[in-house]
């Protein structure tokens, strides 16, 4: 079984931002990357069904030239090779843009299989893997938490609001939205580190970007809906702070 | 600018979040029109228009009885080619996710799911959407022309503005054919009868991300026996199995609104915010400043919270002895 698994990077979880000069984006000079926490689980579950079904695990990512130690980090938890989209400029495409991208390269791999994180911790749009799966031909289904290989077909557990789940059925190939938390992650190995520095990084230039649809025009601080009241000074102060309001004017106490 | 709402409904219901996207709509637009699909629906459709609308569609296919992306995403195709709405609004829920993107693609646009607002200028097809998990906002503009296609989140349009009125049915009858379905869903189902039901508790202490281990859990367990609390969790630490699904807070968990909810360790992401945030007095204690839990909170502490949260239950002990 042939499993692509797209994956991406984005600045490391409680990264401090700061918006940048152009106010339509974040100031990424000072950050640090990881690899975004759904896409992780996408290829954690590849990696689970390769070993069940065996076959091949390929990482996509499209992104800079930084984004290269996300896709080392991803061969060697056992990715067997990569593809890098590279792009210095990720924000001039839109969610159709680079999903158009992930297609051109994704395609030429005849996958069975393509799997993705359900969104990203930084854009959140939520919708690479279906508009992958419209622009390839293939069927799709999101939000996965349980994957069950049944020939040349897979049986899926959607999840859906409020505790619900659905089984749905569908051939292959087809492409899958991962939920965080559909298996235990692993951590790589030293061993898994050491065979990543030989393992294969085929390197594309991304396409020109076509006119976004859809454009950032500026980032900033949210408002906010209620102001909070803060109280500060050591815990034992703040805690007693705190209780006294939650007696006497929130009165939940 | 003709606007159109996809309202979504489960189980002979229409979605609280489709009156809200009406609501949107009714603001947004000049030319206001509604849309449900399924295969029998036409009481659902008589319910929509007794709202203020142009007209309501009813796409009504025996292959539509079941939703399916394949399926909702070729209909629903069909009619925009027909109608040509500017905009067409959809309530951001976890089917929406499914195959609004699909949709939207099919017309060569990319959605702007989980929009906050519109705007800021009226006359163009903007939208404030949420970016790094609710830490920023930004507004994000469509350009060129139209269908454009944005979903909104849920609570984000408030429904006491939803204006009554007497819209045209209009029944609509896509074509479609058994093999374009590739998917084949089976009913929906509940894991186990819950344990525990937290929608019943009056106080509530979760625990979130900050916590950092398992072995940790019992000082957060603590407060919440010192206030008499349910304990609760974000969805991280359920997937982690710190403590069970049955815990979870959220979209994917349960949707509570006690009279306290005292948040430990919570960022605030969006799918945890929505699950909690009609609580009706809310305390965060965090370390950063800027999480967006604060954004919601009455109260709040700053500070390492196996410092504050030790403290914090030593005073309440206090008080209620």
């Amino acid at each position: 079984m042939k499993i692509l698994v797209a994956i991406k990077q984005v600045p490391v979880r409680d990264s401090p931002l700061r918006v940048n000069a152009a106010g339509n984006w974040i100031a990424e000079d000072d950050l640090s990357f990881e690899i975004n926490e759904p896409d992780a689980y996408a290829l954690e579950e590849a990696l689970q069904l390769k070993e069940k079904h065996s076959g091949e695990v390929i990482a996509i990512c499209a992104g800079p030239a930084r984004a290269q130690q996300t896709i080392r980090e991803a061969l060697a938890k056992g990715a067997d090779r990569a593809i890098h989209i590279e792009t210095g400029n990720l924000a001039a495409f839109d969610t159709l843009g680079i999903a158009k991208l992930l297609a051109a390269e994704a395609g030429s791999e005849s996958p069975d299989l393509i799997l993705t994180g359900l969104q990203s911790d930084d854009l959140g749009y939520g919708q690479t893997g279906v508009v992958l799966a419209e622009l390839m031909g293939l069927p799709h289904s999101t939000i996965i938490m349980q994957v069950e290989v049944k020939g040349s077909a897979i049986r899926v557990k959607r999840e859906l609001e409020d505790g619900w789940f659905q089984h749905i059925s569908m051939p292959l190939p087809a492409v899958l939205t991962i939920q965080s938390g559909i298996n235990k992650l692993r951590y790589a190995t030293l061993m898994g580190i050491k065979k990543a520095k030989t393992k294969e990084i085929r390197r594309v230039s991304a396409a020109a970007p076509a006119e976004p649809t859809v454009r950032i025009e500026k980032i900033y601080a949210p408002q906010k809906a209620k102001q909070a009241q803060i109280f500060s000074g050591d815990p034992k102060t703040a805690a007693a702070a705190l209780v006294e309001k939650l007696k006497f004017e929130a009165r939940v106490l | 600018m003709k606007v159109l709402a996809i309202l979504e409904h489960n189980a002979g219901r229409l979605h609280r979040m489709s009156w809200e996207c009406l609501a949107a709509v009714q603001q947004l637009a000049s030319e206001a029109e509604a849309a449900l699909v399924g295969s029998s629906i036409a009481e659902l459709a008589r319910e929509a228009a007794a709202k203020q609308a142009a007209r309501v569609w009813a796409v009504e296919h025996p292959l539509l009885e079941n939703y399916t992306a394949d399926g909702y995403t070729a209909a629903l195709e069909q009619l925009l080619r027909k109608t040509t709405p500017d905009l067409v609004l959809l309530p951001h829920t976890y089917q929406t996710r499914d195959f609004a993107p699909k949709l939207a693609t099919r017309f060569g646009r990319a959605l702007i799911s989980d929009a906050i607002a519109a705007g800021p200028e009226s006359g163009s097809v903007t939208f404030v959407r949420q970016f790094f998990q609710g830490k920023l906002s930004g507004d994000v503009r469509a350009a060129g022309p139209g269908p454009h296609f944005a979903s909104l989140q849920a609570g984000a349009w408030r429904t006491d503005a939803l204006a009554a009125g007497s819209a045209t049915i209009e029944r609509f009858a896509p074509q479609l054919d058994a093999a374009q379905i590739r998917q084949t869903p089976e009913a929906p189902f509940r894991e186990a009868e819950r344990a525990v039901d937290l929608t019943a508790a009056e106080l509530i202490v979760s625990v979130g991300r900050g916590i950092g281990e398992k072995d940790r859990i019992p000082v957060v367990e603590d407060l919440a026996k010192a206030l008499g609390a349910e304990l609760a969790a974000s969805r991280p630490i359920c997937d982690a199995g710190w403590l069970p699904m049955e815990r979870q807070v959220g979209s994917s968990g349960q949707t509570v609104s006690p009279k306290l909810y005292l948040a430990v360790g919570i960022s605030g992401a969006i799918q945890h915010l929505v699950g909690m945030k009609g609580s009706k007095t809310i305390v965060a204690i965090n370390k950063d400043a800027n999480a967006p839990i604060f954004e919601v909170a009455d109260y709040g502490i700053v500070g390492d919270l196996f410092e504050v949260v030790p403290a914090l239950a030593a005073e309440i002990r206090k008080v209620k002895s």
